[in-house]
This record gives structure tokens, sequence and C-alpha cells, in this order.
């Protein structure tokens, strides 16, 4: 089993990454992209374990450290 | 008097911090590594700059779990001074002995003298100072962009938790003087016990006129002093 946790910053926090990005593609060109927010992919391979505790594992562990709850939020996709 | 300096793999200012309390105050000073369970002893604890870990993940996210975090964590709860200077800081923020959060600066790395407004004086960090003091301190970060949610941040200003603030020479909050974009200009907070601090800016840099100013040598003869005046 393999858990994917989506790590992003809480809509209510500025993303000062996401905004340089947004401005370089426009100046690309890309100016419909009307915003860019940056996170960050993890992947933790479970082997042995059934579907819904992979997911209750990653959340434990999104939520101890992959994530900072203070400005970050997180989803979790189970795929074998 | 002495003075533990944690150090973390990655950790670059903890010579710094070593050199300003053994050579310049004349106060014992102990490195700490961070896989060690004990303080030696220590009346003060230093969580020196530096990139703890790489910076891996978030700043300071995976040094809050070493295990050295344990003894600082019953040091402080026990009303023990602690600072945490830049990646210092940043780890206290992880380690929620802190409130808030670090975000990266708004554009770029900083590495420049600024100037930093005392706003409290009843920390055992600010103890000598006079109340809007300014010292010139050099910062070097890139992620000191001070976060913390609008309650958060009404509960700090109300209990008067802000220590230092980015200001003018003049002393003057002002966009300008602001760094990285750190909400209402702030550089440095303490706990609600305020025995805990935590700042950007390098005090331990700036203790001797050799280095371009030694205004930050007030923030460790105020704990020096703050410890003998509770003793």
């Amino acid at each position: 089993m393999t858990a994917r946790v989506f790590v992003t910053l809480k809509p209510s926090v500025f993303d000062p990454q996401g905004h340089t990005i947004t401005e370089a593609l426009h100046q690309m060109g890309y100016t419909d992209i009307e915003d860019v927010r940056q996170g960050k992919y993890f992947e933790l391979t479970l082997p042995g374990r059934s579907a819904s505790e992979v997911k209750d594992l990653a959340a434990e562990v999104a939520h101890k450290l992959l994530a900072n709850p203070v400005i970050e939020s997180y989803r979790i996709e189970v795929a074998e | 008097m002495t003075f533990a300096i944690v150090v973390f793999p990655g950790s670059n200012c903890d010579h710094d911090a070593y050199h300003a309390v053994q050579d310049v105050l004349g106060q014992r000073a102990e490195f700490v590594w961070h896989k060690e369970t004990d303080l030696k002893g220590a009346d003060v604890v230093i969580l020196p700059g530096g990139f703890a870990h790489g910076d891996y993940l978030r700043t300071g996210a995976i040094a809050r779990f070493s295990p050295v975090m344990t003894a600082v964590r019953t040091f402080a709860t026990a009303g023990n001074p602690v600072i945490g200077i830049c990646n210092g800081f940043q780890v206290l923020l992880e380690a929620g002995l802190l409130p808030g959060a670090m975000l990266r600066n708004d554009r770029k790395y900083r590495c420049e003298y600024v100037h930093a407004r005392v706003e409290q004086t009843d920390t055992p960090f600010t103890s000598l100072c006079a109340s809007g003091q300014v010292l010139k301190i050099p910062i070097a970060h890139g992620e000191g962009n001070y976060y913390a949610d609008p309650q958060t941040l009404e509960r700090l200003e109300r209990n008067r938790q802000v220590i230092f603030r980015y200001v003018t020479p003049q002393g003057d909050v002002t966009t300008e003087a602001n760094p990285n974009g750190s909400l209402a200009n702030i550089a440095g907070i303490c706990n609600d016990a305020r025995n805990v601090v935590g700042l950007m800016p390098h005090p331990e840099r700036a203790c001797e006129p050799a280095l371009g100013s030694d205004d930050g040598k007030i923030v460790l003869e105020s704990v020096v002093s703050a410890l003998i005046a509770r003793t």
C-alpha cells in the first residue's frame, strides 16, 4: 500500500513562492493563470496494511510531522 | 552561570554563541549535542542559528523531534530562560514552545544589519534594555516571515508578547524597515510565561564593536542580570 500525502498552505496564508511563480508565468505570457499555490507531495510505503490502517497512519504522521497545522493543511490518497 | 548551546546537525551559529558567552560575557558555555538528553546543569539554553537537519521539510520541523528537545521543553516549562535565535526561533515555533509559524521571506534571502526595537523589557532577555531602545543587529535568513492567525496575533499584542519589531534607525515601524514580510514587523516574541524568547536577528553576532555593532550584547547581559536578580 502507498499513501500519497499532499500538503498545501491554508488558503488564508500568503504563499511567497506561489506568488513569485505566478509573476514569472505572467511574464512568460501565461496571463490566463490567475494564481499558483505551491505545495509538497509525499509517498509513504507501508506493506502489509489495510487501506484504512494506511490512511489513519498517514493522517497521524501528516498531522505530527509532514504538515505544520498552523499554516498548512493536507489531503491523503491511498493506492495499491 | 552556564549557557547550554544546543547543536543540531547543520547548526552554524553555535560557535558564534559560544564565543559571545564565553569570551565576551565571561560566562561558561557548554555545547549540547542534539542527541543528548540532559542540559549539563545549564542556567540558560540557547538554540542557535543555522540550518538544523538541512532545513529539510520545513525549518525546525525535524529538529523539534531531536532527543534534546524533551529536556529543553522540561527546562522551559519550569520557567527557565530559553532563547532561540534565527533557526533556533524556527525550532521553538515548530515545537509549539512559541506560537505562530515561519513562512518564506517575501522574495529573498536577507543578510544585512537591521534595526530591532525593544517592545517589552519584562523578559529575561530584555531586562537591561530601555523600552523602545533600537538595537542594530544583523539578520541572515530566507525564512523569517513570521505568521500567526488573526486570533493568535491579537493575543500576542494583548499579552505584550511581541518583544522585538523591525524599525527604521529612528525607531519607526515602516514597511520599508521590514526585511521579510513579517506580520506587524515582528522580529521576536515570547511565550505566555515570558521566559522563552525567539527572534530572527542575531544578537550573538553583534557583541563587539569590531564586528560592526555591540548592540546585541545587552540581550545576553540581560539574562545574566535577570538570573542574578532571581537568586
